[in-house]
Order: structure tokens, then sequence, then C-alpha cells
């Protein structure tokens, strides 16, 4: 049924377009809008009353109907409390779906029948308003078409709240979350004080359920996490950072065309490949070379090691930075290069010291923001890195981070008040404030940047 | 080969009489430049003297800028442009296999349309060259290029009390100038200037013209240009392009005064552009 509504409500969009495009081509030029302009606002004015009349009838009648065929039954069988009505509920809806269980009483079976009857009835009702509203809708607008009217600035107009209406759903879900995440912070430190979370050097969220467990009382100590978070996180940017500024140079200024056309899309390629994909990469291939080498070069390396999940993350994010850095390198102008070369420099005299101290800004930007996607990054700090929240500066041991204890903190099932589940939202607050802080300095230094040519 | 070429010149005009008081610095024989399929010059030939200002005009897209960048090879930075024919500078084939682009350009400077200043301060912009190819001996000897390099370009007492600002900061004539005092900074022989005062105002025009006019003292000094008045001022040598091809070259007075081809003559005085 909201197949066939909605439908509908295309179908006579289209239809409204056409209608008002040949009223307006009908009229006497020179017209205020053009005729297209026409067809549009006339199609809005089939739309959007369609589709107002669709979201109110669906939050108002389907409920008003189930709550009726609730009340409908008979005493015995109404519920008791907000447990029995969802379960009575779901009874009936089922009934109406077509898949009751067998052992569903018979009273109930036909008060699910008499509600699905009501529910394709009150479908049918709304279809046949629907055509009414939109019809009236376009009648009227039809109506109103002249050669002055500015259907232009109709139609401006909704794209204008359309465009608004989509960046506050944007901004909004921002704030809810960011919202949400905050409230439960401070819930987790109603029952930890901040001072022991944030300098804490011990990390054990294991709280118990039982009174007597051992260990009852867990530890919520962030310094291990972010020591651990900032290990692999340096990692990652020994081995992308080089790679990757490199690899835009090449690019931007070495390759030929040829080269290019070839090169770029493989980067992009492999910027493409899902995080998990690396993930098993770091766990199955990575980490275990990483400790074979490191013992037969004498070292003790755990099997697990912010090593390897640093060098795969730099992997990872190689192709992020080396495209970035490779637009800010071709944003500096040629004239710029054709300076330098017009002096006498070589090639790379002219990168080193004209290309590159231009773009140096937007690079520097470019590698925060790529901190702050390594310091987001989960899943292969969970296969590779290990659980264990060491707190060590030594790539070469186990660590964890703070995604990956979000991520462990939330799998499975969870009592929702217990700190260990709520540390996830400090952590997952401290996270956002940081990488927050990391683009506001990447976008300010980005900004700087621009104008520096104007 | 030269004995063909000599009367191949003659046939085109007489030579001038600027060539009979300055040596040649440039010559070109029968050169050719393609953009891939397109020809943008065809078989010019052409004597270029020292010490002295040689303008080169024409309508658009004729080919001026094209011909004046491949006297520093600075056409290489395009892939799709090939040079044919013969550029000598002092008698030395610059298209040569074993010559040096980098030591070439550190000869034949260039000065573009757009003032291009290094996002550096105006210290190091001028200081870009002499450190590159390592003509300066120490901080106090950096410092007396510097400032005699931005003296010459007539720049120095508006610029002495912030050589540590940005260049960029520079007004538009004065960022042209920097450019030209940076380019004088490693004591080329040749400057190549391409259309240098598009971008100014008359009075910062007028500066310039009055500094190639002091330059040409001591360079070989090719300036494109769409002004009349600037290239009859500035220039003793003109050469007029027309659709890829040297129509007339010849004493500045003469061409102004009494060109040969119609073409010239109509282009001079305003009658197709
Ligand atoms: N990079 C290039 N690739 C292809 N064709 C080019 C390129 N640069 C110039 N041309 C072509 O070569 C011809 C000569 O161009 P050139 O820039 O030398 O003209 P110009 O005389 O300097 O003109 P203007 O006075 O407008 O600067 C033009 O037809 C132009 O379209
Ligand atoms: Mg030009």
């Amino acid at each position: 049924m909201v197949l066939v509504y909605f439908g509908l409500m295309l179908l006579l969009s289209a239809l409204a377009y056409y209608l008002g495009r040949g009223q307006a081509s009908s009229l006497p030029r020179p017209l205020a809008a053009l005729p297209t302009y026409h067809g549009a606002r006339l199609a809005l004015f089939a739309f959007f009353p369609m589709l107002g009349l669709f979201i109110l009838w669906e939050a108002i009648v389907p409920r008003l109907l189930m709550s009726r065929a609730i009340s409908s039954l008979p005493t015995d069988l109404q519920p008791a409390d907000a447990l029995s009505l969802s379960a009575r509920t779901r009874e009936l809806l089922a009934v109406v779906n077509g898949t009751p269980s067998a052992d569903i009483s018979e009273t109930v079976r036909a008060a699910g029948q008499a509600l699905a009857s009501n529910l394709s009835m009150a479908g049918m009702i709304l279809l046949v308003l629907g055509l009414a509203v939109a019809g009236a809708g376009v009648f009227w607008a039809k109506s109103q078409i002249t050669q002055q009217l500015r259907a232009r600035h109709t139609v401006e107009g909704t794209v204008n709240w359309l465009l608004i209406a989509c960046s506050a759903i944007a901004i909004l879900t921002t704030l809810g979350i960011v919202m949400s995440v905050v409230f439960e912070t401070f819930q987790f430190f109603t029952k930890v004080s901040p001072v022991d979370f944030l300098f804490g050097t011990k990390w054990s969220p294991q709280t118990a359920i039982r009174e007597d467990q051992v260990g009852s009382s867990g530890a919520f100590g962030f310094i291990p996490l972010f020591i651990g978070t900032l290990v692999v996180m340096i990692v990652a940017m020994c081995v992308a950072a080089p790679i990757g500024l490199f690899s835009a140079i090449y690019m931007a200024e070495y390759a030929t065309p040829r080269v290019r056309a070839f090169a770029k899309p493989v980067l992009e390629i492999l910027a493409g490949i899902p995080t998990v994909v690396y993930g098993f990469f770091a766990a199955l291939t990575v980490a275990p070379l990483v400790r074979d080498i490191g013992r037969a070069a004498g070292f003790d390396v755990s099997s697990e090691s912010a090593l390897a999940a640093g060098i795969v993350m730099g992997v990872m994010i190689t192709p992020f930075i080396s495209s970035l850095a490779d637009d800010v390198i071709n944003a500096v102008p040629q004239a710029m290069r054709d300076g330098s070369y017009a002096m006498g420099a070589t090639k790379s005299e002219t990168v080193k010291k004209v290309v590159l101290p231009a773009a140096l800004p937007g690079i520097v930007a470019a590698i925060m923001l790529a901190i702050s996607k390594a310091i987001g990054e989960t899943m292969i700090v969970v296969m590779a890195a290990g659980l264990a929240a060491n707190l060590t500066l030594n790539p070469l041991n186990s660590v964890t981070t703070i995604t990956v204890q979000i991520a462990t903190m939330l799998v499975g099932d969870q009592e929702f008040d217990s700190a260990k589940t709520l540390s996830a939202f400090a952590l997952g607050f401290v996270l956002f404030i940081f990488t927050l802080g990391l683009n506001i300095i990447a976008l300010h230094i980005a900004k700087k940047y621009k104008e520096q040519y104007d | 080969m030269s004995a063909q070429t000599a009367t191949k010149v003659e046939t085109a005009t007489a030579v001038p009489r600027i060539l009979g008081e300055r040596a040649p610095k440039v010559t070109a024989r029968n050169v050719d430049i393609y953009y891939g399929e397109k020809h943008a010059i065809k078989s010019l030939s052409v004597d270029i003297p020292d010490r002295a200002v040689s303008a080169f005009i024409g309508p658009s897209g004729c080919g001026k800028s094209t011909f004046l960048r491949s006297i520093n090879r600075m056409n290489d930075t395009i892939p799709s442009c090939r040079v044919t024919g013969d550029i000598k500078v002092d008698n030395k084939d610059i298209y040569a296999r074993d010559l040096d682009v980098v030591h070439l350009r550190a000869r034949v400077g260039m000065v573009f349309q757009k003032p291009n200043p290094f996002p550096k301060s105006i210290y190091e912009n001028v200081a870009y060259g002499p450190r590159i190819h390592g003509t300066a001996s120490g901080k106090a000897d950096m410092d007396d290029i510097v400032e005699r390099s931005l003296r010459r370009a007539s720049l120095w007492d508006e610029v002495k009390d912030r050589l540590n600002s940005p260049g960029t900061g520079l007004s538009g004539g004065q960022q042209q100038r920097l450019c030209i005092a940076r380019a004088i900074a490693v004591n080329p022989e040749v400057i190549l200037m391409d259309e240098p005062c598009s971008a100014l105002d008359p009075i910062a025009t007028a500066r310039i013209e009055e500094l190639i006019d002091e330059l040409k003292q001591n360079y070989c000094i090719v300036i494109v240009t769409h002004s009349m008045q600037q290239a009859a001022r500035v220039s003793q040598l003109t050469a007029f392009f027309h659709l890829g091809i040297l129509v007339e070259v010849g004493d500045t007075d003469d061409i102004f005064t009494k060109p040969k081809d119609k073409r010239t003559q109509d282009y001079i005085t305003g009658r197709f552009g």
C-alpha cells in the first residue's frame, strides 16, 4: 500500500509537471519564469501535500486502530502492564502480517483480523485522500499560473528549504550523538572519578556481577590506552607520512601523465579496501612476520604487537595522505615552478625549495587529518595489537587502544548502567575531543594556506 | 649552411644597423616549434644583439612567448612542445645534447608576465638563485649580492627596511621589480621578459622601462610587449611576428617609421590586431 501511495505520488508529480509546463508554454511571452519552472512548481504542489498527508496519517491512524483493537478485547485479555501491552501488540501485528503463532487465542485472532481489515480500509482512504489533496493543490496552483507568476522563486525557495532541512538533519544528528555521549560520560563520572580516569595508569574494567567476586572493583585508568593509541599512531605515521608524501611528490611532479593515469587509480583502490581486510592482513601476515623477524634479531616480540598494527595502519593511511598532499602540491601555481626553473634550478631543487615550502601548510593539514583517522581506526588494532592494556612505549609489546576498548566494552550482552559499559562512552568522548581538536587545527592551517596566493 | 642562411636573412630584410654595432648574442636559424600537431613557429631566423633591447611584437597567439621561451628552453616543461632548427647563445647550440639546461637558464634568465615571487621573504627571493648556484661565499657576500640586485632593480630603497617580510606582500609593480632583481642576482647574460608590464599601472611601467634602459648597458634583453609605445621607447631592435612567422625585423626606428611589410604597417598603425 505504501508503495502504491508513493508510486502515485511520483506519478502525480510528473503529471503536474507536464501540466504546468504545458499551460505556461501556451501563455504569451515573455514569461517571468520559464515553463519548466511552472512545471516544477506544480509538481511541488502535488508532491508535498501528499507527503505531508502521509506522514501525518501514518503517525496517527495505525496507532489509533491498534489501541482500538486492543480495547476491543475482552477484559481477561486486556493487557495489565507495559510488558503485556507490547506482547499483545506483537500478537495482533503477527495476525495482521499473516504469521500468527499457533498458540494464539481465537479472540485475539479475530481482533487481529478485524484490525487487518481496518488497516487496509485505512490504506484505501489514505490513497483517496492523497489523490484529493494532490488534486486540490495542483488545481489551486494551476489557477495561479499567469505570465507574471514568479514560479522560479517558489522552486528556488523550496530547493533552499530542502537543503536547509538536510543540513539541519545532519547537524542535529551530530548534536544528538554528542549530547548522548556527553550524558553517558557524566553518568560514568558519577561512578568513577574523572581524576582516576584521566590520570590512572591501570585499566582493567572487569567489574564484578556478584558482590563476592574477585576483582570486583575495576580500574579505569585511561593512560595505558592513551599511550597504546599514541604508540600505534606514531608507528602508523612513521610509515604513512614519508611514503604518502613522497609518492605524492612523485605523482605531482615527476610522474609522466601515463604513469599518473595508472598509479592514481591504484592508490585509490588501496584507499577503498575495507579496514577489516587490512585487519586480518595485519593479524595473519604482518604480525607473525614482525614477530619472527624480531625474534630472529634477538628481540622479544609478542605475537600481537603495536608495531604490526601500526605498520598496517600506516599502509592504510598512505593513500589518504598521498591523495591529499597531491592535491595540495598541484595547487601550487605553475608560475612558482617556472620562476624557479627560469633561475636555473633543477627539478629537485624546485620541489625542495619552492613547491614543498609553499605546500607545507596543506601537507601538515593532511597529516593532521591522517592522524585523526589513525586514532579513530579500530579493526586493524583489534586484530593485530591485542587487548592487553600494557602501559608501555615499546612498540614490540602488545598494547590496546581507545577504540579497541570501546569496541570490546560494547560487544555482547551488557548491562547498560555498569561502569564498564559507561566507560566506553567516556573513552568515546575523549577520543572525540582529540580528533575534533586535530581537525580544527588542520582546517585552520589549511585555511591560512588558502589565503596565501590570493 | 651559414652562407645559405645569411642570404635568407638578407632577402627578408637588410641587416639592422644595431647588429653592425653590437655582436649578436642569440642567433636563431630555421627554428620550427610545434605543440603536438600545432605549428606555432615557422622557419624563424633572427639575430639578437648583445647589450641592447630587442622587442617582439605581434598580435596575440602569433608565437612571441613560444619563441621567447625556447631561448632558455623553458618549453622543456611543456611535454607536447618540440623545437627544431638551431638556436645559439654565444655561438653555442643550446639544444645540443651535452648542454646543461640548468646552466643555460642561469645564463639566460626570464621575467614572466605575471609577477611570481616565491612565497618567501624578499631577501630569500633574491638569494634564491645565488644559493642554488653557490655563487655567494658567505653571509656578507650574499647580503651584498642581494643589495646590489635590489638596487639595480631600483627596489632597494623601498624594501631595505623589510627584507624579511614576504615577497608576496609587495605591490604588483614592486613584485615585478623583485622578480627582475631575482633574475639579475644570478648574473645572467640574457634577460627574457614576457610582457613584464602588462599587469602594472603606468607609473610602475615607467619605472620598469627605466630599469630596462639601464640594464641594457650590461645585458642582452629581449622583451615581448603589446604596447607599440613601449617597444618604440625601450628597444633598439624590433621583430614583428604574425601567425608564427617572423614577418619583419629591423632597427626600431625603421620599423616604426618606414615598415617594409604591409602587415607590419597595418599592425603598428592599429589597423589589425
Ligand atoms: N602549451 C601549449 N600547448 C598547445 N598550444 C600552445 C601552448 N602554448 C601556446 N600554444 C599555441 O601556440 C600559439 C602561440 O602561442 P604564444 O603563447 O606563443 O602566443 P603569444 O604570441 O605569446 O600570444 P600573447 O600575445 O597572447 O601572449 C598559439 O596559437 C597558442 O594557442
Ligand atoms: Mg605570450
